[in-house]
């Protein structure tokens, strides 16, 4: 069992190379580092929630039904979320604040948690027990299959780009 | 109108939830994600909130928009709920990874219906 903590969509690049031993009292660090990673972070999420507002308006989900959009927004998200993050940590070298903007801004702002917790709740409250039911096991089972997936078949894809000696991607990973 | 109060509410809510899992997650040092499951309970209990006072008619569709959609929204993240519960699996530690999906399910569900609750109480 390792200590060491190993996820990081929501940590700026330049601390998760310090990450292995996480100092116990971590002081949070100066404006001058934090601030464009907010500023970023805000950006992103605004951008991943207006595109989850559009989904909303295209494709309205009836009092009582089952919510198939919030459902695809959350998977596809966390389909995204897994190539995403293969590609930032074992093939490509980006800029620091990339995985601000893209992984914790875009893709944060545009899945949702609280939609789904309260989208059930109603539902049951609405005697729709069972499409409540069919909702939570669904989009649980469906964001992490499609999160495994993604990560698995982009793994799959640059390890054949590599050993077909793919255009460079020198150095990363 | 509308699209200004969704990208307001995101522009809060977002940074909220990086800066929250910044110091939940420089506090424990664990692999336990407690960051993502903090934003995820807190804000399916202000939305719970928001959705029973706006159905008692106790709040506009504006604020519905700039808390609910917004800033609950973009505070709460089903895709780094996602991908630290794979992480976990994928490190060894499978037992924290269920325990992370039955505890934030359960964890989000149970304070939408405190929210909920709160709401009739205030409002009905």
């Amino acid at each position: 069992m390792k200590k060491a903590r190993t996820f990081m969509p929501n940590e700026p690049v330049e601390t998760a190379q310090a990450a292995p031993a996480r100092p116990v009292a971590r002081r949070a660090a100066p404006w001058r580092e934090q601030g464009p990673v907010i500023g970023v972070v805000a950006v992103g999420g605004a951008v991943g929630a207006c595109a989850r507002y559009g989904a909303a308006l295209l494709w309205p989900t009836a009092s009582g039904a089952f919510p198939w959009t919030t459902l695809w927004v959350n998977v596809v998200g966390c389909a995204v979320m897994g190539v995403f993050m293969v590609l930032i940590t074992e093939v490509w070298q980006v800029h620091r604040l990339v995985r601000p903007f893209f992984g914790t801004g875009v893709l944060g702002g545009f899945t949702t948690f609280s939609t789904y917790a309260v989208d059930i709740r109603t539902l049951t409250d609405g005697d729709e027990a069972r499409i409540a039911l069919g909702y939570l096991a669904l989009t649980v089972c469906l964001a992490l299959t499609a999160v495994w997936t993604a990560t698995h078949l982009a793994r799959r894809v640059v390890a054949r780009v590599r050993r077909t000696g793919g255009t460079d991607g020198g150095g990363a990973a | 109108m509308n699209w200004l109060l969704v990208i307001a509410g995101a522009m809060v809510g977002a940074p909220l939830r990086y800066l929250t899992d910044r110091t939940v997650q420089a506090r424990h040092d664990t692999v336990f994600p407690w960051g993502t499951f903090a934003v995820n309970v807190v804000g399916s209990l202000i939305l719970g909130l928001l959705t029973g006072a706006v159905m008692a008619g106790a709040a506009s569709s504006h604020l519905q928009l700039l808390v609910g959609t917004g800033l609950c929204g973009a505070l709460t993240t089903y895709s780094t709920f996602s991908y630290e519960t794979l992480r976990l699996a994928e490190t060894g530690v499978r037992f924290y990874a269920l325990v992370n999906v039955v505890g934030s399910v359960l964890g989000g569900l149970g304070s939408a219906l405190v929210g909920a609750a709160v709401a009739q109480a205030i409002w009905n």
